[in-house]
C-alpha cells in the first residue's frame, strides 16, 4: 500500500484543512458583516447561506467517506440520516414559531391546525428546548443506524446487499414522511421558520453565525474522522474493508467495529442535516429520496474515496458546479451529473485527491529511481 | 282482412298512445314536486314504453319545459344553446337558447318514483337483458307499487335467470311488508340470502333484530352466510389484484434477475430500460396513428420485438462501453449505472419532454369480466399472462439453448468456460442485452397501466432489487415466487393499513427478512465465504 508514504503528507493537509475551516468561520462573517457593502471584498448574505449549505454537504460527504472509504460500507441511505437530523432541527424551529403561525395557535404548528389536530403528538414534546432538539439530532439518526447496522452486520449482510437495504430504508422513510398522519408536515415538510435560539433566521448576523457553526462542525468532524482513521481502530476498519473474513478470522469482532463507525457516521450526517435546515429554511420528505443519498456518494468518489479531504473537496466542487449549471443550463445538469458518475468510476477511481497524490508519488518514485540507479551503474 | 286490421291496429296503437301521453308528459312541467309526482304516476299508469326516454332524461336533468308553449322536451346542452328532441317520438326540434327553457328539477323522492316506474315499464321489455336489469332495479327500489306488475311479469317470464331475479325482487318487496306471515318471511329471506351481495345484506340485517325468533334466527344465519361469502370475495379480489401487481413486479424484476441475479452486475439503469420499452411503444403507436390507424390493435404486438431490440441494443452498448471495465467492482458498477440512468432519463426528457405520454389501450386490453363477485380487467389479465410467458420463455432460453448453456457456464466458472472455448466477452454482452431486452418487454406491458414519463423506471428499480434479493440471487424461480407473493402481500395489507403504509411495511419486512436470510428465499447452495 502507498498509504505509508502518503499519510504524513495527507496529515499535514488535514491539519491545514482544520485551520482553513476555522479561518473561514471567522473570515466570512467579517467579510459579510463588517466590510461595507460597496467594497469588493464584501460577501453578500445569499452567498454566505450558499457556502454554509456547501459546508453541510461537505460534512455529509465526510460521513459517507468514513464508512465507505475506510470501512467499505457503501451506504445509499446516508441522506436519510441527514434528513432525520434536519427534521429534528426543523421540529425545534417549528416550535419556536409559537403563536406567530398563520393560524396563530399557541403551540400547534400550522399544518397540525390545518389537519384539525387537537394537541401535540407525544413525539413533538420537548422539541421546544434547544438542548433536547440537539440531542435528538444525534440520537434519531444514531438509533436508526444502530438498529439497521446491528441487524445487518450481525447477519453479515455486506457489499451490494447492504447498499440496496440502505436504499430501501431511505425509500421507506421517504414514503412514510410523505404521509400526513405521520405528523411531520406531509409533503410540504416543515418550513416558515422564524428564529433560532431567539435570533431571527433572516438576519445577516444569524446567517453568518450559522455559517461559522457549519465550518466549525466540519472542522470538528474532520478532526474526529482523522482521529478515528489514524487510531488502531482505523487500522482495523481498513483491514475490514480490504479483507473482512480474514479480519474476522484474526479474532476481531468485525460487526462491532462496523456498527461503531456506522453509527458515528450517521450522527455526523445528522449534524450536517441539522445545520442545513436553518440555512435553507425548509425540510421536506424530498431529502429522503434515494437520489440524494447516491449524489452524496458521488461527491466522495469525485474527491477521492478514503482520503477524507477528498470528500470535502468533492462535495464543494460538485455542488458549486450544480449551482452554476442549474442556473445557466438546467437541462444539462443531469447529463453532467450522470456523466460525472460514469467518468469518475471509469477513469478516476481514486478521485481528484488520488490524481494529486498519484502525481507526487510518481515524482518521488522517479527521484528515488534516479538516485538508486547511480550506485548500480557504478557497482557493475 | 283480419290480418290487415291487426297490422293496422298495431300501427295505430303507438299513435293513440302518443296522443294520450303527450299532455301527460307536458304535465311533468308542473311547478311543484307534488304535481310532478302526480303526473309521473299518471304516466306510469299508461303503461306506455315510449315514455322511458323522457323519464330517463328527467332523472338525468335533461328534461326541459319550453317557456314559449309549456311543452316538455328533452334537451342536450351544447355550450350556450340546447339541442331539443321530442320526448315521445325522438324527433329533432332544433336548438334554443338556454334562457328560453327551464330545466325540470327532481328531488330524491321524485327520483325514487322515477326509478320505480322505469323498473315497472321495462319489466315487460322483449329483451331479456333489459328485463334483468329492470328486476335488479326493482330489487333496489323495493317499491311496493310495482308488486302487481312484478307478479304478472313473473307469471309470463320464461328466462330462468330473469325469473330468479324477479323472485328476488318480489321477496325484497314482500320483506318490507310488516304484515307478512312468518313462513312467507322465511321463504323470502331464503330467496334473498341466495342472491347474496351488499344489497341483500342491507335488506337482511334489520331483520336480525326481528321480534319473531324464527325470522331473527333465519336472518342472522343468512347475514352470516352472506358476510362470509363477501369476505371471501373481497379476499379473492385482493388476491387477484395482488397477482396482477405481482406480475407487474415480475416483469420489472425478471430482467434484473438476469443481469443482477445471473451475471452479478448491479444495473441501476434497469428501470430506464423499462422506460425505453414504454417509449418505444409510444413511438410505435404514434407512427401507427399517423400512417396506418387500422393497425392500432396490433400496436403492442408490433412494439414488443422493437422494444426488445431497442432496450437490448442499448443494454449491449452499456455493457461494452462501461460495465465490462468494472467487472469485479460491484459498488463502482452501481455508481456508473446510476449515472447512466440519469443520462438516459434526461435524454428522454430532452427528446420527448417531461410530460406523460399518451399510450392507448388496444380494444382487446379494454374492458373487464366477472367471475362470481370478482372483477378482472382484460388488461390486467393479459399482463399477468404476458409475465408468465416471458418467464417461461426465459427459462427455456437458459435451459434449452446453446446460448443459455454458455451463459450458465460463464456465470458459474468464467475461466473454465473460457478454457472450453466460450467467448466469454460475447456471452457477457449477450446476457446483459437479454436482461435489458426483457426490461424493454416489461416496458411495453407497463405502458398500458402506468404513466409513460421519464421517471417511469425510477418507481420500479428499488422494488425490483428487493424482489431479486428476496427471491434469492441467481434463482429465477425465486424471482417468480418473490414477485407474486410480494404483490399479494402488498394488496392484502392495503385494506388493513392503507396503500402507502402497506408498501412501507412490505419494505421493512423485506429488510428484516434479508437479515434473517441474507441469501434470500431460495439461496443457491455454495461454499464461497465472500459473496
Amino acid at each position: 500500500m502507498q498509504g505509508g508514504i502518503l499519510l504524513p503528507r495527507l496529515d499535514r493537509a488535514g491539519l491545514i484543512f482544520g485551520a482553513v475551516a476555522l479561518g473561514l468561520a471567522i473570515l466570512i462573517p467579517i467579510l459579510n458583516l463588517i466590510v461595507p457593502t460597496d467594497s469588493a471584498f464584501h460577501v453578500p448574505p445569499h452567498v454566505v447561506a450558499l457556502m454554509g449549505k456547501y459546508l453541510c454537504y461537505a460534512l455529509l460527504a465526510l460521513s459517507v467517506d468514513l464508512v465507505w472509504g475506510y470501512c467499505g460500507i457503501l451506504s445509499l441511505g446516508h441522506g436519510a440520516f441527514f434528513a432525520l437530523g434536519g427534521y429534528a432541527m426543523g421540529m425545534y424551529l417549528m416550535r419556536q414559531i409559537g403563536p406567530r403561525g398563520m393560524y396563530g395557535h399557541p403551540t400547534l404548528p400550522d399544518f397540525m391546525v390545518f389537519l384539525n389536530w387537537q394537541e401535540l403528538p407525544w413525539y413533538w414534546l420537548g422539541f421546544d428546548q434547544f438542548w433536547f432538539a440537539a440531542i435528538m439530532v444525534l440520537l434519531a439518526p444514531g438509533l436508526l443506524a444502530g438498529l439497521l447496522g446491528w441487524l445487518a452486520f450481525r447477519s453479515r449482510v455486506t457489499g451490494v446487499y447492504l447498499s440496496i437495504i440502505t436504499q430501501a430504508m431511505t425509500f421507506a422513510l421517504l414514503l412514510a414522511f410523505f404521509r400526513n398522519d405521520m405528523g411531520f408536515g406531509g409533503n410540504n415538510g416543515l418550513t416558515d421558520f422564524k428564529d433560532i435560539l431567539g435570533a431571527p433566521l433572516q438576519a445577516d448576523g444569524t446567517r453568518s453565525a450559522l455559517f461559522a457553526a457549519s465550518a466549525i462542525a466540519l472542522a470538528f468532524g474532520f478532526i474526529l474522522c482523522r482521529w478515528i482513521v489514524r487510531s488502531k481502530l482505523g487500522r482495523v476498519l481498513v483491514a475490514i474493508r480490504d479483507a473482512e473474513s480474514r479480519t474476522r478470522f484474526l479474532g476481531y469482532r468485525v460487526e462491532q467495529y462496523k456498527l461503531l463507525v456506522f453509527v458515528t457516521s450517521a450522527c455526523m450526517a445528522g449534524v450536517a442535516g441539522a445545520l442545513y435546515v436553518p440555512q435553507v429554511g425548509i425540510i421536506n420528505p424530498g431529502e429522503f429520496s434515494p437520489a440524494n443519498s447516491i449524489e452524496a456518494v458521488i461527491w466522495v468518489a469525485v474527491g477521492g474515496r478514503g482520503t477524507l479531504i477528498g470528500s470535502v473537496i468533492g462535495a464543494v466542487l460538485v455542488n458549486f458546479g450544480k449551482t452554476l449549471l442549474t442556473n445557466a443550463l438546467p437541462e444539462i445538469w443531469l447529463f453532467a451529473l450522470g456523466g460525472l458518475f460514469i467518468a469518475v468510476t471509469l477513469f478516476l477511481p481514486r478521485g481528484i485527491v488520488g490524481l494529486w497524490t498519484g502525481y507526487w508519488a510518481k515524482r518521488r518514485e522517479k527521484q528515488a529511481a534516479s538516485i538508486a540507479t547511480q550506485p548500480v551503474t557504478e557497482g557493475s | 282482412m283480419r290480418i290487415l286490421l291487426l297490422l293496422l291496429s298495431l300501427l295505430v296503437t303507438p299513435l293513440v298512445w302518443a296522443q294520450a301521453t303527450g299532455p301527460l308528459i307536458d304535465a311533468l312541467g308542473a311547478d311543484d314536486f307534488a304535481a310532478r309526482e302526480q303526473a309521473l304516476t299518471a304516466l306510469t299508469e299508461t303503461d306506455d314504453p315510449a315514455i322511458v326516454p323522457a323519464l330517463k332524461a328527467l332523472e338525468n336533468g335533461q328534461l326541459y319545459r319550453r317557456l314559449s308553449d309549456d311543452k316538455v322536451v328533452i334537451g342536450q346542452e351544447q355550450g350556450e344553446s340546447i339541442t331539443l328532441t321530442d320526448p315521445l317520438t325522438g324527433e329533432a326540434l332544433g336548438t334554443q337558447a338556454a334562457g328560453d327553457l327551464e330545466r325540470i328539477r327532481v328531488n330524491n323522492r321524485l327520483r325514487r318514483a322515477i326509478d320505480a316506474s322505469l323498473g315497472a315499464l321495462t319489466l315487460r321489455s322483449p329483451d331479456a337483458a333489459v328485463r334483468q336489469s329492470a328486476a335488479d332495479a326493482v330489487f333496489v327500489s323495493r317499491d311496493a307499487a310495482t308488486l302487481p306488475l312484478l307478479e304478472t311479469a313473473l307469471a309470463a317470464e320464461t328466462d330462468a335467470r330473469v325469473k330468479r331475479s324477479l323472485e328476488q325482487a318480489r321477496a325484497a318487496i314482500l320483506l318490507a311488508d310488516a304484515t307478512l306471515g312468518t313462513d312467507d318471511k322465511l321463504s323470502a329471506i331464503a330467496i334473498i340470502a341466495d342472491k347474496g351481495g351488499q344489497a341483500a345484506l342491507a335488506l337482511l340485517s334489520p331483520l336480525t333484530s326481528s321480534t319473531e325468533p324464527a325470522v331473527a334466527k333465519a336472518a342472522t344465519e343468512a347475514v352470516r352466510l352472506i358476510e362470509n361469502k363477501l369476505a371471501w370475495a373481497a379476499a379473492a379480489q385482493n388476491v387477484i389484484y395482488g397477482l396482477s401487481l405481482g406480475s407487474v413486479l415480475l416483469l420489472a424484476a425478471i430482467g434484473l434477475a438476469v443481469t443482477f441475479g445471473v451475471m452479478g452486475v448491479i444495473n441501476m439503469a434497469h428501470g430506464e430500460m423499462v422506460m425505453l420499452g414504454a417509449y418505444t411503444t409510444f413511438v410505435v403507436q404514434e407512427i401507427i396513428r399517423a400512417h396506418a390507424p387500422g393497425l392500432f390493435d396490433w400496436s403492442l404486438l408490433i412494439a414488443l420485438p422493437l422494444a426488445f431490440v431497442v432496450a437490448g441494443g442499448i443494454g449491449i452498448l452499456i455493457e461494452r462501453g462501461v460495465i465490462r471495465f468494472l467487472y469485479g467492482r460491484p459498488l463502482e458498477t452501481l455508481l456508473a449505472t446510476w449515472g447512466l440512468s440519469l443520462v438516459l432519463q434526461q435524454a428522454v426528457r430532452s427528446i420527448f419532454g417531461p410530460t406523460n405520454m399518451e399510450v392507448g389501450n388496444p380494444a382487446w386490453m379494454a374492458g373487464a369480466f366477472q367471475v362470481g363477485e370478482v372483477t378482472i380487467t382484460y388488461g390486467r389479465m393479459w399482463i399477468f399472462l404476458f409475465g408468465l410467458m416471458v418467464f417461461a420463455a426465459l427459462m427455456l432460453l437458459l435451459r434449452r439453448t446453446p446460448l443459455g448453456l454458455q451463459m450458465r457456464a460463464v456465470t458459474q466458472n468464467r475461466s473454465m468456460a473460457r478454457a472450453m472455448g466460450i467467448r466469454t466477452a460475447r456471452v457477457d454482452a449477450l446476457t446483459f442485452g437479454l436482461g435489458s431486452g426483457i426490461a424493454g418487454l416489461a416496458g411495453v406491458a407497463l405502458s398500458q397501466i402506468d404513466n409513460v414519463s421519464p421517471n417511469l423506471g425510477q418507481g420500479y428499480i428499488i422494488d425490483s432489487f428487493m424482489i431479486v434479493i428476496f427471491g434469492g440471487v441467481g434463482n429465477l424461480w425465486g424471482t417468480l415466487v418473490g414477485a407474486l407473493s410480494l404483490g399479494i402481500v402488498n394488496k392484502l395489507l392495503e385494506p388493513l393499513a392503507g396503500a402507502v403504509l402497506g408498501k412501507i411495511l412490505v419494505l421493512v419486512g423485506i429488510i428484516l427478512f434479508i437479515q434473517a436470510r441474507p441469501r434470500g428465499l431460495f439461496a443457491l447452495k455454495g461454499r464461497a465465504i465472500e459473496h
